[in-house]
């Protein structure tokens, strides 16, 4: 039942994205005259989601909603929100889920902070393998019994 | 009848792989050799019944037999013929049993070419190759049979997805699926290392060519993506950070990584332990890949064949293999004997910083694309990673690598002179300086990120010159000396520095492209022109046109020179495919030395025109060019020597042997 459900639900995200209905991505009749405004916009664009798309920013987007989007976000910036606040607006209305780069919060200190932390993670266990290393003597791994009857047989000593 | 066929061969592949997944195995740790023979004539069987089930399912698509359920869904009889060949791996089914073709290719390759191996470490790698084709045909039988029927039989078939209808997809599968299941090679070999306990010189010498083989077919299948996107998408847009493209990225980069390690064991025997664990993680990702693209657990542009309840089975196999081949590291790694010992200033000591960086950026990316899906299994909280992200983040941990790469070639093993190394980068040096202070002069220092990222291309390229200059001694020793030791030179030399140059290039055209792109978004009638990139471009017509299975809105442009001459014509398209009810953009495309103009149509607007989008995006072809490069230096490292000969030299050197790195020497 669920299956289906899901189904359906994929179907219809894809017939939103892809579909028959599709539109263009930024028109000319949705851009703004001022083109300092318009420029903020296209940038402020490429941060927000398509909710209704896999993974592409509504100005990359052919969906209705993201025209929506496309639409609101150039709203609020001749009201004169700042970039800041555009973001802020979109955040509250539709959720975190909207910003293509999530911001710092509790939840996603992990996500920032990984990989300088692996990066230096990682140099520290080189280091101390490196120092380990230098410590440490070589041995060879002994021969096996087959091999030892098979040098035996090559050279006729061991 | 011929449908049934192939099931039963693919029945019969899995019984069979079940045999090569034990005997071989058991006799290695009996040390009998009929037990161990065994997996040579299995592995070429499990290959004859493969393909012989591929062609099975290839058969039903070409004759169009629309009584079997997949061919039903993903076909027509009016698609072009060379789309019912490429169908048959455009959807879920079919595209698992090319995986699983390709895996008993290798595994076949392996059972071909091993005759130079220790018996028992031929034996479990084959064992192990039969693990993971068990794996997936036990998948594709159990929930994604291709070959059931319906009945009654439909008339006509639903046509595959129009976006996939493109000779793109043709050839980027498949070389997807080399690069992939190529690392299992690899893998099979690490593991059956742990099994035995032990590494040894043979080792080394097998893992380097499989690597290389793997990553060069994987850079293909990439870069074909990328330019397919590039072009089908109609979005202009080469990269987009989707988590498919990540997920078949990560492997990439790992591989990256891996050929580097190996380098290192084969020539020095050091970093052992961790050349085998790069190896588990580098075909654990392509697992992982398969396991994100296949399973529906991302809904990204990419895919277009979901199925929650195959997830879990995915899933299974993912956490079998990678926690069984960790865990069997963690309880074995210790037993290999570590091996040479090296400066940190040194070949080797460049290597491990290539690693280093190598993989926190695999990391990096691999956070980035599973991070939602984490958050939003364990708080439930949803958010979105995307291509911001990445750049922030991925970006600045390419560059020291980046500025790194010329040094490392020209370092000597065991321990090296930075200083020496920089002194003869000098002239590499200050070159790149020059052209940084050039950009940022033409473009009055408003692009000062830019201007390095041309500067750092230009320093990656002439650092690869540099490292083949002073290894045949051109510019120093006569020329007749040079050149006689130039073609002296190892290819891996050239592979490396081929590799090398090509990165240089890649670079180049992504920095061009992002910064110095223009785009103008505007509604066109016929006859009005619009200036971009130095040329004018005129719209003169739309006219209707069909094709063998969609109908198309075909935009015709002349592209004007200044002189008010017509250059060249472009041809902008919008296609309708009835049956699925769905419209695709064919982008207009012109190439201009290494740029591009590119058109995209969109809506009729209400006065009879019509929107369209023209870019000009400079150096962008320089993107794919880099990446053939690189595969040539990866082709070029294969025909080494060494690696064609697989033993060490018989003959004596000649003289002519190179003036090679390092000072210290």
């Amino acid at each position: 039942m669920i299956a289906v459900r899901n189904a359906i639900l994929v179907f219809l995200v894809l017939l939103l994205c892809l579909g028959a209905n599709k539109a263009f991505a930024l028109s000319p009749d949705e851009m703004l005259t001022n083109p300092i405004l318009e420029k903020r916009a296209r940038i402020i664009s490429t941060q927000v989601r398509c909710m209704v798309c896999q993974n592409e920013s509504i100005d990359d987007s052919n969906a209705d909603l993201a025209r929506d989007l496309r639409v609101l976000v150039r709203e609020r910036l001749v009201a004169g929100d700042t970039d800041r606040q555009v973001l802020e607006f979109l955040v509250a209305r539709y959720g975190e889920f909207v910003l293509l780069k999530p911001r710092l919060q509790l939840s996603t200190i992990l996500l920032w902070g990984f990989p300088i932390g692996a990066l230096v993670a990682g140099a520290i266990a080189i280091a101390l393998s490196i120092r380990r290393r230098s410590t440490a003597s070589i041995e060879s791994a002994p021969l096996t019994a087959s091999e030892k009857q098979q040098l035996k047989k090559h050279t006729g000593t061991i | 009848m011929i449908v049934e066929l192939g099931h039963f061969a693919l029945i019969l592949a899995l019984a069979l792989s079940l045999v090569q997944s034990v005997l071989p195995i058991v006799g290695a740790r009996r040390d009998d050799d009929r037990m161990m023979a065994v997996g040579v004539p299995a592995a070429f069987t499990v290959l004859a019944l493969v393909a012989i089930s591929f062609a099975a399912l290839t058969s039903a698509n070409v004759l169009s037999d629309f009584s079997v359920q997949n061919v039903f869904e993903n076909s027509h009889s009016q698609k072009p013929l060379l789309y019912k060949f490429t169908g048959v791996w455009g959807n879920h089914e079919g595209s698992m049993l090319l995986w699983v073709l390709i895996l008993s290719f290798f595994t076949a390759l392996v059972a071909f070419f091993g005759n130079n191996l220790p018996p028992s470490l031929k034996a479990n790698v084959l064992g192990v190759q039969a693990w993971i084709g068990t794996a997936f045909l036990t998948f594709i039988v159990a929930t994604s049979n291709p070959f059931a029927r319906l009945n009654p039989a439909p008339i006509e078939g639903r046509d595959l997805n129009p976006i996939l209808q493109d000779i793109g997809l043709a050839i980027h599968p498949p070389l997807l699926y080399l690069g992939y299941v190529g690392f299992s090679v690899c893998f099979s070999f690490a593991v059956a290392a742990l099994i035995d306990g032990r590494i040894d010189a043979a080792w080394a010498r097998w893992v380097r060519p499989w690597t290389l083989v793997a990553w060069v077919f994987l850079t293909a299948g990439i870069a074909m993506g990328s330019y397919w996107a590039y072009y089908e998408l109609g979005w202009g847009g080469w990269w987009f950070w989707d988590p498919v493209e990540n997920a078949s990225f990560m492997p990439w980069l790992a591989g990256t990584a891996l050929l580097h390690s190996a380098l290192v064991m084969e020539k020095r025997s050091a970093l052992k332990i961790w050349t085998v664990l790069l190896a588990i993680l580098t075909f654990s990702l392509s697992l992982l890949g398969t396991f994100l693209v296949r399973s529906g657990v991302l809904t990204s542009v990419h895919t277009f064949a979901t199925d929650p309840g195959r997830g879990l089975f995915i899933l299974a196999i993912l956490v079998i293999f990678i926690g069984g081949s960790l865990a069997l590291f963690a309880w074995r790694a210790q037993s290999l004997a570590p091996g040479g010992l090296f400066q940190p200033i040194s070949r080797e000591g460049a290597l491990v910083l290539n690693n280093l960086f190598l993989t926190t950026a695999t990391a990096t990316v691999l956070i980035g694309t599973l991070y939602p899906l984490l958050l939003e299994f364990l708080i439930g909280e949803k958010i979105s990673v995307g291509a911001p992200f990445f750049n922030l983040t991925f970006g600045p941990l390419m560059i020291p690598l980046l500025a790194a790469v010329p040094f490392g070639p020209l370092m000597a093993w065991k321990r090296g002179d930075l200083l020496a190394v920089a002194q003869r980068l000098m002239t590499a040096f200050f070159i790149a300086l020059l052209v940084v202070a050039t950009v940022l002069y033409q473009t009055s220092a408003t692009s000062v990120l830019a201007a390095f990222g041309i500067g750092l291309a230009v320093w990656l390229m002439l650092g690869a010159l540099t490292d083949i200059a002073l290894k045949s001694g051109v510019g120093k020793a006569p020329l007749g000396l040079a050149a006689r030791r130039l073609a002296g030179l190892p290819r891996s030399v050239f592979g490396t520095a081929f590799a090398h140059f090509g990165l240089g290039i890649t670079l180049l055209g992504i920095v061009a492209t992002t910064t110095f792109a223009t785009e103008s978004v505007l509604v066109m009638k016929p006859g009005e022109s619009i200036r971009a990139g130095g040329y004018t471009v005129r719209f003169d017509e739309m006219k209707p046109s069909k094709g063998p299975n969609f109908t198309e809105e075909q935009g015709q442009f002349t592209i004007l020179s200044d002189e008010g001459q017509s250059v060249t014509s472009l041809m902008a398209a919008k296609r309708f495919f009835p049956v699925r009810n769905m419209q695709t953009t064919e982008a207009g495309i012109c190439t201009f030395a290494f740029s591009q103009l590119y058109v995209a149509l969109g809506d009729a607007a209400a006065d009879g025109g019509i929107v369209v989008r023209i870019w000009w995006k400079p150096l962008v072809t320089l993107i794919w060019l880099g990446t053939i490069f690189m595969m040539a230096g990866g082709c070029l490292s294969l025909l080494d020597r060494r690696l064609r000969i697989g033993a060490p030299a018989r003959r004596r050197v000649a003289p002519l042997q190179p003036a090679n790195a390092g000072p210290s020497q």
